[in-house]
């Protein structure tokens, strides 16, 4: 063994208090450290942890952003989504593969670079995106890509792994570095700057009882898309009994076309833990979790920066704003690129350092969630509107919206229109007049919500974005006449096989066959029983996967099916029977084998 | 009728159930089959392959995970159901390379077993013949990785039953496969034939060497009776 190797995992173990549910940040330190989680590593930090090796290996091979071999010092990750080829995504990877001499997937001879794709990194309104070494560089065009090799080369010299989470002065050094703020429209929760703590202060004014019961009363709703009442939420957490209690913050928005939460921990992090810190007040919690998705790591030093200030200020640490016995702080969990983590029993599960492979309910995680305790899984604009709740009082937030929907949203806005970015709207405006809003007035299919959202036809225009009639996360992808439907169903479908976790059969296997299924559609090969057999098994994996994810992973097919039949009918193919493979196709192993063609007797 | 006993019903048929029990070991203890794959009586339930799924209230429900409660109303035995476990097998037949015709469980294979009591005739789904690897490097057993279906009863057998922890999942999606804590194969492990996690594979991924073919084909367990058939008897015993 590699004594230097062995010292040096043992100290990153011993940093983090040789705690195995610390795992994630270890791994991320020996990653930085040595490039890759390597054999010896994962034998050192089993047996530092007391675990078998087996089980390292478990949770290190699930995430994306981890890799047991080595490869290229600086990682390139292109933004992989239909808004980014439809932005010229693909022509990026080509300036990247002439620029470096590889394909795209591989790494080069002198193990400077590794070029791949990956799933949508939070920057939908400024594609083509990508993250360099952790750095978020958007709008990217070819004429760039050559400046920034150049910039990773001359910063290479001495052969050391660039800083992971970046640090700014390296992220400086790169072209397209500076992402414009995408607010285009505030509302009542985001204008006329925010004051640091208002919320907070009011909150601690009173009781935890009374902070629940202001929250129920404003009937704020997760904005995560599922929409269940916080009030609630906090209620059951803080009457669950438990040794501690926590508030976690869902930061892991990884649903593609999604970035206001890069926008509020970007802009209005204070706001953010306010909403942590008065709920942990509320709950009875002693400790808040930021989960962060990995995709936001160069956030990682500014957010600490804004935590440390609050420790400095008295908004975190012993005796809370000045509340006698109130000791609350915050931790940041970094994520590693794995879009199921935003599933919150999943995302106990990374925040756990295990596997994010989601939790069987019951028991909720009100009851048990992080470390079997009791925990209020809430998303980071939930906790933003929790904030300011309890500094401008929940009449204020019933005044907004409708009915079942009070407040307003966030809406992430991308693709064909004018303004992309994010709006904020209030609840109970139709689509139609989001449309307006940003400048697109010849759209003809909006991905609403996201992939495990719906596709929308210009003929449902003028249904309400609300919990009563469309609910969404904020996700609105927008594509214009000349855009491909089926194509765009198959890229998300493609998403949702790199992103299922395995752990049940149904979403396992069915994301890949339902892939193939549109590979034939799109192709223009599938016969009306093809059609039937997809859809069928569609539905199948809707009744009987697991989580949120395999429930929702064959939305894309199903709700173009059902917005867009003429498009399916139109690409339908004439014969009664195609075989998924063609003879040429199937013949192709054999004809290089053998150097020939198949001879071929003409009829 | 205890204090914890409680009744609900599966498919319009009153069952008792003791608190503590999901729905599928109250339906085994009062003779109602649930079609199962992963589940193993001896095992902590894993919920990996979803044919136990039963709707209750209109939601699907792993019955071997879900706790039976007072006056639940579970569908069990619907046609729909049944052609949703019987489309769930079939994608576990094309995940994998399972070559029935020859393969030493054939008659003792709970997923084969499976196909034949849900109605499967040939997979209408592609084969995705995936590259898996054979590792036959312990003395007395072999894994054939072809015909896992990931369903973890080696994993939980190894960790709980064995206290050996053998066997892990890595790898995510269509990618997951099952790991060994060796670097060198199952031989380098501290797998031994005698242990749990080598007899409960419900298919011939776990196979002890030297073993098959002792019992002919056409003798073998399911050869003589349906899978579940065991199950149903209890009822059948009470009830005629």
């Amino acid at each position: 063994m590699n004594r230097d190797l062995e010292a040096a995992v043992d100290h990153i173990v011993q940093a983090f208090g040789s705690d195995r549910t610390r795992l994630m940040d270890m791994v991320i330190a020996v990653q930085q450290r040595f490039g890759h989680i390597g054999d010896e590593a994962v034998q050192t930090l089993a047996m530092a942890l007391g675990v078998h090796a087996v089980e390292i290996e478990e949770m290190v091979s699930f995430y994306a952003f981890f890799d047991r071999a080595p490869r290229g010092r600086n990682r390139i990750r292109l933004s992989k989504t239909p808004i980014s080829f439809m932005k010229g995504a693909k022509e990026v990877a080509q300036a990247f593969e002439q620029a470096l001499g590889v394909k795209i997937g591989e790494t080069t001879a002198d193990g400077l670079f590794t070029l791949q794709w990956t799933s949508d990194i939070g920057l939908a309104d400024q594609e083509p995106a990508a993250l360099v070494n952790g750095v978020a560089l958007s709008e990217l065009a070819p004429a760039d890509i050559p400046l920034i090799v150049a910039a990773l080369r001359q910063a290479d010299v001495s052969g050391a792994l660039p800083a992971y989470p970046p640090h700014a002065p390296d992220a400086e050094k790169l072209a397209k570095s500076v992402i414009r703020s995408s607010l285009v429209q505030s509302g009542p929760l985001l204008s006329g700057s925010p004051v640091r703590a208002a919320g907070l202060r009011a909150a601690l004014a009173l009781t935890p009882d009374a902070v629940i019961e202001q929250i129920t009363q404003s009937k704020l709703r997760g904005r995560g898309g599922a929409g269940f009442p916080t009030g609630m939420k906090w209620r059951l957490t803080r009457k669950a009994s438990g040794i501690e209690h926590y508030i976690a913050c869902n930061a892991d928005e990884g649903e593609p076309g999604t970035f206001k939460d890069r926008l509020l921990l970007l802009e209005f992090p204070d706001l953010v833990f306010d909403g942590m810190t008065l709920a942990g007040y509320a709950l009875g919690a002693r400790q808040g979790l930021l989960y962060l998705r990995g995709e936001y790591a160069s956030m990682w030093d500014a957010l600490q920066r804004v935590l440390e200030e609050r420790r400095k200020d008295g908004l975190l640490g012993a005796n809370v704003g000045g509340k006698a016995s109130f000791d609350f702080d915050i931790r940041i969990q970094l994520g590693a690129g794995a879009y199921i983590c935003g599933e919150e029993s999943s995302l106990l599960e990374s925040l756990e350092g295990k596997r994010g492979s989601p939790r069987d309910r019951p028991p909720f995680p009100t009851e048990r969630g992080y470390l079997g305790q009791p925990t209020a899984i809430d998303n980071v604009e939930t906790l933003v509107c929790a904030a300011r709740i309890m500094e401008k009082g929940a009449a204020w937030f019933t005044g907004l919206g409708t009915k079942e929907s009070s407040g307003t949203k966030l809406m992430c806005v991308s693709g064909d229109c004018a303004r992309p970015g994010v709006y904020e709207t209030p609840f109970g405006i139709t689509i139609h007049e989001l449309l307006d809003l940003v400048g697109a007035p010849d759209a003809q299919y909006v991905q609403f919500s996201g992939p495990s959202g719906q596709a929308v036809a210009p003929k449902d225009f003028g249904r309400r974005i609300a919990y009563e009639d469309l609910s969404t996360g904020g996700s609105t992808m927008i594509f214009g006449p000349e855009r491909d439907v089926l194509e765009i169903a198959l890229q998300f479908a493609d998403f949702f096989v790199d992103e299922s976790c395995g752990w049940c059969a149904p979403c396992r296997i069915g994301t890949t066959l339902l892939k193939q299924g549109m590979e034939k559609v799109v192709a223009g090969r599938a016969t009306l029983s093809d059609l039937a057999s997809t859809e069928a098994l569609a539905n199948t994996v809707v009744r009987m996967s697991r989580c949120g994810l395999g429930q929702t992973a064959p939305n894309p097919i199903l709700t173009t099916m059902s917005s867009f039949p003429e498009l399916y009918e139109a690409r339908l193919a004439a014969a009664s029977f195609e075989p998924l493979v063609t003879l040429v196709d199937a013949l192709r192993e054999a004809v290089k084998v053998q150097g020939r063609e198949p001879v071929t007797v003409d009829a | 009728m205890g204090a914890r006993s409680f009744t609900f019903i599966v498919d319009g048929i009153e069952i008792e159930a003791v608190e503590g029990q999901t729905i599928l070991q109250a339906c085994d203890a009062s003779g109602i089959y649930i079609p199962r794959l992963c589940y193993h009586p001896d095992l902590a339930p894993s919920g990996t392959c979803r044919v136990c799924t039963c709707r209750s209230n209109g939601r699907s429900v792993a019955a071997c995970l879900t706790p039976a409660s007072r006056g639940m109303v579970i569908e069990n035995d619907t046609p729909l159901l049944t052609a949703d476990r019987r489309a769930l097998i079939e994608l576990l037949f094309v995940e994998g390379n399972h070559p029935c015709p020859y393969c030493e469980a054939s008659g003792d294979c709970e997923l084969q077993a499976l196909g034949y009591r849900l109605g499967m005739v040939a997979p209408t789904q592609p084969y995705q013949w995936p590259d898996r690897k054979i590792d036959a490097t312990h003395p007395d057993i072999y894994l054939d990785r072809d015909r896992c279906i990931l369903c973890s009863r080696c994993i939980e057998a190894s960790r709980m039953e064995d206290g050996k922890t053998v066997f892990a999942f890595e790898g995510r999606g269509i990618a997951m496969r099952l790991n060994v804590d060796a670097e060198g194969g199952l031989g380098d492990t501290q797998m031994a034939a005698v242990d749990k996690a080598a007899r409960i594979c419900p298919v011939a991924c776990i196979v002890i060497k030297r073993g098959s073919y002792k019992v002919p084909n056409g003798e073998r367990r399911f050869d003589k009776a349906v899978i579940g058939s065991d199950i149903e008897a209890k009822r059948a015993g009470q009830k005629l």
